[in-house]
């Protein structure tokens, strides 16, 4: 519109352009058929590696670019960082801890003949 | 009268240090734009920050799940939907492009773009929840349905129980971000209300909507690719 894109005092926010986000989507959908594809292929354990690895990459892009990561300040980036931290030291935990329970055995009952 | 007159002129001055203009909120007034854009949308953020945490006892759940069944998980995984469930993937990603470009023709006034961009993004929500339901649906046929169609349920329950809890949980954020959209972003566009100098209710409707998409980003692959 009449502003277009030059930065007036006026305006509070990055304005980023549009074409930005078409290449973004472009690769996100690149990196959903890469993620089918290689789910096609059996490499045991690291499938799942893969799968979140390049998940991870596609969140990565959705903050940064989509929800304006790359324009916000340090506060900001604690608020989005500390979930991701706050899940890992929950997984941690929960594997550290749980596996290695003992837990009540069936009882076994065998029938006298 | 004089003193209404000097606090006429005071209001003047206020305005004319916060650059109000003609048709800006109310609220506009008590704060300087920016601090209150930047105060919103820093609470938009902490609130989003919950929302991850949310979904991450769901994660945990389905990481330590996984770990003891996965011979369960891993044939469970391949009575989803695949395509269907790509297809999803591809809607959910094309809705959160178009978000993005709404708050893009919010910076610029464009308040016709905002409500086509959040138009589309409205209809990729409706898709997915149609899409959503035809899988549902398809789980429902072959028994694997809790409490009702669920022959087979009990055969996959640890898997299954935490698809419906996940996918359920992300329907319903779908639905909300639908709504938000169409009460923060649409309705007020109609209205001619957004300009580059007010548009926070635009950019925080989209930062939920992308939120949604995050949220998809990591339930596809898990749930339907590698169990």
């Amino acid at each position: 519109m009449a502003h277009g894109n030059h930065h007036s005092h006026d305006e509070v926010g990055h304005v980023v352009p549009e074409s930005l986000f078409l290449k973004v989507l472009i690769a996100l959908l690149v990196l959903t058929v890469v993620t089918v594809a290689a789910a096609q292929v059996d490499l045991g354990k690291w499938n799942i590696v893969g799968a979140l690895a390049i998940a991870t990459v596609k969140a990565s892009l959705v903050i940064y670019f989509f929800m304006h990561g790359k324009y916000e300040n340090r506060i900001i980036w604690t608020y989005i960082l500390i979930p991701f931290i706050l899940l890992a030291i929950m997984i941690g935990g929960v594997f550290t801890d749980d596996p290695f329970r003992s837990r009540p055995q069936p009882v076994q009952v065998t029938q006298q003949s | 009268m004089g003193k209404d007159k000097d606090v006429m002129s005071s209001n003047a001055a206020v305005a004319e240090h916060h650059h109000v203009a003609p048709g800006d909120p109310p609220h506009i007034h008590h704060m300087d734009s920016k601090t209150a854009y930047g105060a919103a949308k820093l609470g938009m953020w902490l609130f989003l920050a919950t929302e991850v945490l949310l979904f991450a006892v769901m994660f945990c759940s389905f990481a330590i799940m996984r770990y003891y069944h996965l011979s369960e998980f891993h044939d469970a995984s391949h009575h989803l939907n695949l395509k269907l469930g790509a297809l999803n993937t591809a809607v959910l990603l094309f809705s959160s492009y178009t978000a993005a470009v709404a708050v893009t023709k919010a910076q610029r006034g464009d308040n016709k773009g905002v409500i086509r961009n959040f138009g589309i993004s409205f209809a990729c929500g409706l898709i997915f929840l149609v899409v959503k339901t035809i899988e549902y649906t398809g789980k429902a046929e072959h028994g694997m349905f809790p409490f009702v169609w669920n022959e087979h349920f009990y055969e996959y329950k640890n898997f299954l129980g935490l698809y419906y809890c996940m996918t359920g949980l992300h329907a319903l954020h779908v639905i909300i971000g639908m709504a938000v959209m169409y009460i923060y972003g649409i309705r007020p566009a109609m209205h001619n209300r957004y300009s580059g100098r007010y548009y926070t209710p635009v950019e925080l409707g989209a930062l939920y909507w992308h939120l949604v998409d995050l949220i998809w980003i990591y339930l596809f692959p898990l749930l339907y690719l590698v169990g």
